[in-house]
């Protein structure tokens, strides 16, 4: 008989996203339907197809040294790291027992453009000595490392949009093979600028309502178009049971399990079958110990893509066969936008609040389920919830499938 | 220009660079060890120096700065030979 696997715990959250500049602050964002949405005003903007998105409601409060070697994503992922540090009660540990695991799906690329820039204008030796740190892709998880000592290890597992749920899956790892007894895991991205916008535009990824941003991000709704680009960041403290305990800390909900699996199917596009993500979901309840008919409750990926929404309604029914149909759906991308990198870890943050708080964010903006889509999407008013596991999907660009499973 | 003027222009660099508060920033202070300059951090304050100051300081002679008082003399120096 194999050995039970050490529990692993919730114990902090943090987050700063385009409803707030915290997890409280976002978390009312989501229960009250507001949309993060805006129009951008820069001046590249008009060169674009796409003149919308949904930045970060509050500007990370850092110093200005800080604010000049650190990228605008390792800002962000400093300032959630930091709240959800403080909200698990600034735990005592041993730094060797102390690990990161915080991704990012495209890495500094303000950064990088812009010292794109200085190069050109005005030279290599105006270049910023700090311009590799700030634009690799584990910045973010070395930032968070040395904020707060961890040597257990740091990793930035990258898989695009599923990066900050594949951030959690490893840390749920590290912690049960026994590797660390806190790791701080999360995602961030911050890549609103021209060249990312024009580019999942070209790939015909980004909804085009330019006069109507608040409408743009619909999930499963028929007359959906695309995404909508968010930034911001979502941490959480994720520790041993034994460790939360012995300090006597709040435990927030339990990380039950983690599904990976890959579509080897195309570099961007969906396998419109599911089967992947299915896999994934599957493998999900497997390292939880759940059967389909303990999920209440499934935070979708759904990002409002016409293919992807529907791929994963397949996947789910694919997954969860009959029960799926008493599990409430919603995607709070209908309110956020798509975070990429960061979108999971936030993600985790939402299921875990609806079912620690019992309620379910509806998904905005759906006027008119789309036929193809067969799931029970709570929309309109916000769904109480009973008890059971909550489920959070999480898909990327290279065919990557994450599912966690939390419960409470 | 004068060292009273270079220390001042040094300090305001600091500041903006690394943070440091103009009131620590002396001739015997060293850049590492006592105002907590980082080596990358470092580079961007000589780059900031050579506009400042209208000087070239080669990257084999910053080694050689370990103090505020070096870095005063070297730009006094420099500036002189300029």
């Amino acid at each position: 008989m194999t050995p039970t696997p050490r529990q692993v715990v919730v114990t902090g959250l943090g987050a700063t996203t385009p409803l707030g500049g915290d997890v409280p602050s976002t978390w009312e964002g989501l229960l009250s339907g507001r949309s993060g949405a805006r129009r951008l005003t820069e001046d590249w903007v008009e060169q674009l197809p796409v003149h919308i998105a949904a930045p970060l409601a509050v500007e990370p409060p850092l110093g200005r040294v800080e604010a000049r070697t650190l990228d605008r994503s390792q800002q962000m992922a400093l300032v959630a790291a930091r709240e959800a540090w403080a909200h698990a009660g600034s735990p005592e540990v041993d730094s060797e027992r102390l690990a990161v695991c915080v991704a990012s799906g495209i890495g500094g690329v303000l950064t990088l453009l812009n010292q794109h820039d200085v190069l050109r204008e005005r030279g290599a030796r105006r270049v910023s000595p700090h311009v590799v740190p700030m634009l690799m892709p584990n910045g973010p998880a070395s930032t968070v490392g040395l904020a707060f000592g961890a040597k257990a290890g740091v990793h930035a597992p990258v898989s695009a949009c599923a990066s900050g749920s594949e951030a959690i899956a490893l840390a749920l790892d590290i912690i049960r093979a026994g590797r660390a007894d806190i790791v701080i895991a999360g995602g961030t991205e911050a890549a609103i600028a021209a060249l990312p916008i024009a580019g999942f535009a070209q790939m015909q990824a980004l909804s085009r309502r330019n006069d109507a941003p608040e409408t743009a991000s619909r999930p499963f709704d028929k007359a959906r178009d695309g995404f909508l680009l968010g930034e911001g960041a979502a941490v959480i403290v994720v520790e041993a049971a034994e460790h939360a305990q012995a300090r006597g800390a709040r435990v927030l909900g339990t990380l039950a399990g983690a599904g990976i699996s890959s579509d080897a199917y195309h570099v961007a596009a969906t396998d419109p079958t599911g089967a992947g993500a299915a896999r994934a979901i599957r493998a999900a309840l497997r390292s939880a110990s759940l059967e389909p008919e303990d999920v209440i409750h499934v935070n979708a990926h759904a990002t409002s893509t016409p293919t992807g929404d529907v791929a994963e309604s397949i996947a789910l029914r694919l997954a969860l066969g009959s029960a799926l149909d008493s599990i409430a759906v919603t995607s709070t991308k209908s309110m956020t936008g798509h975070l990429l990198g960061a979108a999971g870890a936030l993600e985790a943050v939402v299921t875990l609040l609806s079912l620690r708080e019992r309620v379910v964010p509806a998904t905005r903006n759906l006027d008119a389920l789309d036929d193809e889509i067969a799931l029970d999407v709570v929309s309109i008013d916000n769904r109480e919830l009973g008890t059971g596991a909550g489920l959070s999907n999480s898909f990327g660009f290279g065919g990557h499938d994450v599912c966690l499973a939390f419960t409470v | 220009m004068s060292q009273t003027d270079i220390l001042a222009g040094l300090a305001a660099i600091l500041e903006e660079v690394a943070g440091v508060d103009p009131a620590d920033v002396t001739a015997d202070k060293t850049f590492i060890d006592d105002l907590d300059v980082d080596s990358l951090s470092m580079v961007e304050v000589v780059v900031a120096a050579e506009e400042k100051f209208g000087v070239k300081i080669p990257d084999e002679d910053v080694k050689t700065l370990k103090t505020v008082g070096d870095a005063v003399s070297y730009i006094q120096r420099a500036g002189v030979a300029a």
